[in-house]
C-alpha cells in the first residue's frame, strides 16, 4: 500500500466524522437557542458550540457578528473555512477519490453521493425548520459510510487507516467538548447543589449523543461526576476517550505487526490506553481535569503525527 | 414503439444506416434488435435511461469539459440502444486494425533508428524530423520486444455497407475503454433478455489481457513477476476515472509522480512498508511531462530521472514516449504508404481522403473547397480547432483560408463522410443518429484486439460530432458471434 493511500484513508476518515460530530454540536446549539432562559431571551450560546468545534478562533478572525445565521452558516457552509460541513464532506469525498482503488464499491458510493447531494444544497434554501433534518442526514450518512466500511472493507492495512482516522478525530471531538465545559463539571458544582447547571451537563451528554445512554447506564439524574466519567473513562460509551483509545492501540498493533514498522505510534497509542484503562475519575481530578484534556489532545495529536512519519504519508 | 416511418435524420444527407435499410427491413445482425425495440414502450425506455443515468452518477463516471469550471464533473450521456457488430464485419476489422497497429509499430522502430522508409523516399524527412511529435532523445533505442505504442485506440467511421475507414490512429494514450466496460455492465443489468436473444462477444476480459499486455513488454533484467502501476496526473484529470478504474481491474497500484522516486537504478513507489519496485510504468500523462529533468522542468507529475532509467532499460515505460509522430494528423496521409512499406500488404482499412495544405496544389483545392472540406489542425484534437465547410460561415471560412496561407502545414482536410448511424433513444422517440467507433488494441508478446469497442454517438438531431467535448454521448457496441 502506498504511503499516500494510507494517507488518504486515514483523512477520508477523519474529515467523515468531524462532519458527523460537526452536525451534532451544530444541533445542540440549534437546541439551546430556542430554549428561553428565564430572563426574557434565550440560552443561546454559540460561541461555546464553536469553540466546541474547535473553529471559534477562526470564526473570531472575522470580525463578523455572532448569532445564530452566521454560526450555522460558518459550521455548515463556509467555503472558505477549511473545517465547515461542506469542506470536510468534500475534503473526505476527493480523498477517497484519490485512492478510490482502496474503497469498496460501497463506500465509494456513500461518499460521492453524500457529496453530490451535499453540494446541490442552496444554503439560502435552508431555513430553520429545515436544519435539523438536514443536520441528522449528515448524520446519517457518515454512519452509511462507517457501516459500508465495517461490512464490505477488507481487513487489512487500509482498513486500520480508517479506524485509525475515525477513533482519534472522535477522541479529539470528544476532548474538546469537555474541555470548553470543564468547569461546570467539576464537583464543586454538586456541592453548590448545581440544579443551575442540570441543562449544560445535558448540553454535554447530547453534544455525543449520549443522553439516553447516560440514563440507561447509570439509571440515576445528571450528575456532572457521572457525565464526566461517562465521556472520559466508561469503556461502554462509543465516544469516550477511553473507548476510542481501546479501539486506536490494537489497530496500531495490528499494522506494526503487518508492516514490520510502525514502532513509534505503537509506543505512543499503547500508553496512552494502558493509562486510561489504569486511572480513575478521582485521580484525574486531583491532577486537574482541565490539565487532563490538554495532556490528552496534546497526545492524540502525537499519535496521529507518528503515524504519519511511521508510514510515510508524505 | 419504434415508428419507421419516423426514423431518419432529419436533414437530407442519405447516409449508411446500420440498422435499417432504405425499405425499412432490418440488416441481418440487427434483426432480433429491431423487433424488440419494436415492442418497446417509451415510457420503459424512458425508465431504463434513467436507471442508467443514475448508475453512472453514482460510480462517479464524471468527465471535466475543458473551459467550463462550474461543470468540471459533467456526465457523458449513455443511450441505451447498443450498436451491434456482425461477426464477418468484426473479422475484417480485427485483421485491418491488427495489420496497421503493426504497421506503425514498425513505423515507430524504423524513424527512431535508421529511418529506412525515408531513405526510400517514401515519406519527406521534413516530415519526421521536422515534426515537434518526434522525440530525438528516443533515437537508437531499443524498447522491450520492440513495441512502441502497446495501447492504441482506433477511430473508424463507416460510410456504407463496406466502407470502413480509420479517422486516427490513437498511439498516445488513448482514453475511453473504462466507458465500453462500464456501458457493458450497464447493459447487462438493464436487459439481461437482450443478452439472452444474441450471442454477444464479452469484453470483460480487457483487464486482464492489459495486465497480461504489460507485463510482457517488463525490462529484460526482471525477475520474477513483473510489478506494474497505472501513472495519473491525479484526481482533477478528466480521465481520473478511468486511471483508477483499470488500476482497480488490474489488481496494481495507481500512483501519481509523488509516489514515485528513481533511486539505485530502479523505479520505486513509496509504500507503509518503505518502497516497492516498479518494474513496468502505464503511464497516463502525456511525454512533456514525464521527467522534469528530461523534458519539461516545470512538470509536477512526473519523476525526475524516470526517462534515463527508461533509457537504461531498467523501466518500461508504456506507451514509450515519442510515439505521437505516428498519429500526427499530417503522417496520417500516409499509413497507407507506411502499411505497404513494411508489411509488404495493401492496407485492409482504408484512409479517408486526406489533402495536406503543406503541398501547394492540395493547399490550392483545398483553399477552393473550402464549403465542402473538414479543415482540421494537425495537432488539434477532441474536435477543438477544426472547420466543418457545410456548417461554416463565410466570415469562419475566411479565417480559416488566412490561417491556413499563413501556416500550411499546420492543417490537413478532409471532405465530409456521410457517417453511419445506428437507432439511438433521443428523448421523445427512437432515431438515427450519427456514430464512430474506438476498438482497443494491445501490443505485447501479441496483439490483442477486444471484440467490441467505444461506439460514440452524436446525440444532437443531424449532428456529426461525436466528441463527448461538444455534447456526444457512447454506447455499448456488441460484436455478435457466429
Amino acid at each position: 500500500m502506498l504511503g499516500r493511500t494510507a494517507s488518504s484513508l486515514f483523512w477520508m476518515a477523519r474529515y467523515m466524522e468531524r462532519a458527523e460530530n460537526l452536525a451534532r454540536l451544530a444541533q445542540v446549539g440549534h437546541r439551546v437557542s430556542i430554549i428561553p432562559d428565564g430572563m426574557g431571551g434565550y440560552r443561546e450560546d454559540w460561541k461555546a458550540t464553536l469553540a466546541s468545534a474547535g473553529c471559534l478562533p477562526a470564526f473570531e478572525a472575522r470580525g463578523a457578528k455572532l448569532d445564530a445565521a452566521t454560526a450555522q452558516n460558518f459550521l455548515l457552509f463556509d467555503r472558505a473555512h477549511a473545517s465547515s460541513i461542506r469542506n470536510c464532506l468534500e475534503n473526505a469525498r476527493n480523498n477517497g477519490r484519490a485512492v478510490r482503488t482502496a474503497l469498496t464499491r460501497e463506500m465509494w458510493e456513500a461518499l460521492n453521493s453524500t457529496w453530490i447531494e451535499f453540494a446541490a444544497i442552496d444554503p439560502a434554501e435552508v431555513g430553520p425548520g429545515r436544519m435539523v433534518e438536514l443536520l441528522d442526514w449528515v448524520r446519517q450518512r457518515s454512519g452509511q459510510l462507517r457501516g459500508a466500511m465495517l461490512g464490505s472493507l477488507l481487513r487489512d492495512e487500509g482498513f486500520h487507516f480508517c479506524q485509525l482516522g475515525t477513533f482519534i478525530e472522535r477522541g479529539d471531538n470528544t476532548a474538546r467538548i469537555l474541555d470548553v465545559k470543564y468547569n461546570v463539571l467539576l464537583p464543586v458544582n454538586e456541592a453548590l447543589g448545581g440544579e443551575r447547571n442540570q441543562h449544560q451537563w445535558d448540553t454535554i451528554l447530547r453534544s455525543v449523543s449520549a443522553v439516553g445512554a447516560y440514563r440507561y447506564f447509570y439509571r440515576d439524574r445528571l450528575r456532572p461526576r457521572q457525565v464526566a466519567e461517562f465521556l472520559i473513562l466508561r469503556p461502554e460509551m462509543p465516544r469516550s476517550l477511553r473507548f476510542c483509545c481501546d479501539f486506536i492501540a490494537p489497530s496500531l498493533g495490528a499494522l506494526a505487526e503487518m508492516t514490520g514498522g510502525g514502532a513509534a505510534s505503537l509506543a505512543l497509542g499503547s500508553a496512552l490506553a494502558a493509562e486510561l484503562r489504569g486511572t480513575d475519575l478521582d485521580t484525574i481530578l486531583r491532577h486537574g481535569l482541565r490539565e487532563f484534556l490538554q495532556e490528552f489532545l496534546g497526545r492524540n495529536a502525537a499519535i496521529s503525527g507518528a503515524l504519519a512519519t511511521d508510514y510515510h504519508f508524505d | 414503439m419504434l415508428k419507421t416511418q419516423a426514423y431518419n435524420t432529419g436533414n437530407d444527407t442519405v447516409c449508411f444506416d446500420e440498422m435499417l435499410r432504405a425499405d425499412f427491413s432490418a440488416r441481418e445482425c440487427y434483426r432480433t434488435l429491431f423487433e424488440w425495440l419494436q415492442r418497446q414502450s417509451p415510457s420503459g425506455i424512458r425508465a431504463k435511461q434513467a436507471e442508467a443515468d443514475a448508475i453512472f452518477r453514482r460510480l462517479g463516471i464524471t468527465f471535466a469539459v475543458y473551459g467550463a469550471a462550474e461543470a468540471n464533473e459533467r456526465l457523458i450521456p449513455f443511450d441505451l440502444i447498443p450498436r451491434v457488430i456482425s461477426a464477418a464485419e468484426w473479422r475484417f476489422l480485427e485483421r485491418g486494425i491488427e495489420q496497421r497497429v503493426r504497421a506503425l509499430n514498425a513505423f515507430l522502430h524504423d524513424i527512431y533508428h535508421r529511418q529506412e522508409i525515408v531513405r526510400a523516399g517514401r515519406i519527406p524527412s521534413e516530415l519526421v524530423n521536422g515534426n515537434s511529435a518526434f522525440l530525438p532523445q528516443m533515437m537508437g533505442f531499443d524498447p522491450p520486444r520492440g513495441v512502441y505504442s502497446h495501447i492504441i485506440g482506433t477511430d473508424i467511421v463507416r460510410t456504407e455497407e463496406d466502407g470502413f475507414f480509420v479517422l486516427e490512429d490513437n498511439l498516445r494514450t488513448p482514453s475511453g475503454v473504462s466507458y465500453m466496460l462500464e456501458n457493458r455492465e450497464t447493459m447487462m443489468h438493464l436487459f439481461p433478455e437482450l443478452f439472452a436473444a444474441h450471442r454477444v462477444a464479452p469484453v470483460e476480459r480487457y483487464p486482464e489481457l492489459l495486465r497480461q499486455t504489460l507485463q510482457s513488454v517488463a525490462p529484460s533484467g526482471c525477475d520474477g513477476e513483473p510489478a506494474v502501476a497505472v501513472l495519473t496526473p491525479g484526481i482533477y484529470n478528466s480521465a481520473y476515472f478511468e486511471h483508477a478504474f483499470l488500476a482497480d481491474q488490474m489488481g496494481v497500484e495507481l500512483v501519481q509522480g509523488s509516489d514515485l522516486v528513481v533511486e539505485d537504478g530502479a523505479l520505486w513507489m513509496r509504500t507503509i512498508r518503505g518502497r516497492a519496485r516498479v518494474d513496468v510504468l502505464y503511464r497516463r500523462i502525456d511525454d512533456a511531462f514525464i521527467d522534469p529533468l528530461n523534458f519539461r522542468p516545470d512538470s509536477m507529475l512526473g519523476v525526475p530521472g524516470l526517462f534515463d532509467l527508461y533509457r537504461a532499460g531498467r523501466v518500461t515505460l508504456v506507451n514509450a514516449p515519442g510515439t505521437g509522430i505516428a498519429d500526427d494528423k499530417a503522417v496520417y496521409a500516409y499509413v497507407p504508404d507506411i502499411v505497404e512499406f513494411y508489411t509488404g500488404e495493401k492496407p485492409i482499412l482504408k484512409n479517408v481522403q486526406t489533402f495536406r495544405c503543406s503541398i501547394a496544389e492540395e493547399r490550392g483545392h483545398v483553399l477552393e473547397h473550402l464549403e465542402e472540406l473538414v479543415v482540421k489542425e494537425v495537432h488539434g484534437s477532441g474536435g477543438y480547432g477544426m472547420l466543418i465547410g457545410p456548417r461554416s460561415t463565410r466570415q469562419q471560412r475566411a479565417d480559416f483560408a488566412e490561417r491556413i496561407r499563413a501556416n500550411p502545414g499546420n492543417y490537413i482536410a478532409q471532405p465530409t463522410l456521410a457517417l453511419s448511424t445506428c437507432p439511438a433513444f433521443a428523448g421523445s422517440g427512437i432515431g438515427p443518429r450519427h456514430v464512430d467507433l474506438r476498438p482497443f488494441v494491445l501490443v505485447g508478446d501479441r496483439v490483442r484486439v477486444v471484440p467490441g469497442g467505444l461506439t460514440r454517438v452524436a446525440l444532437k438531431k443531424g449532428s456529426l460530432v461525436v466528441n463527448s467535448s461538444q455534447g456526444g454521448g457512447t454506447k455499448d457496441t456488441w460484436v455478435l458471434e457466429d
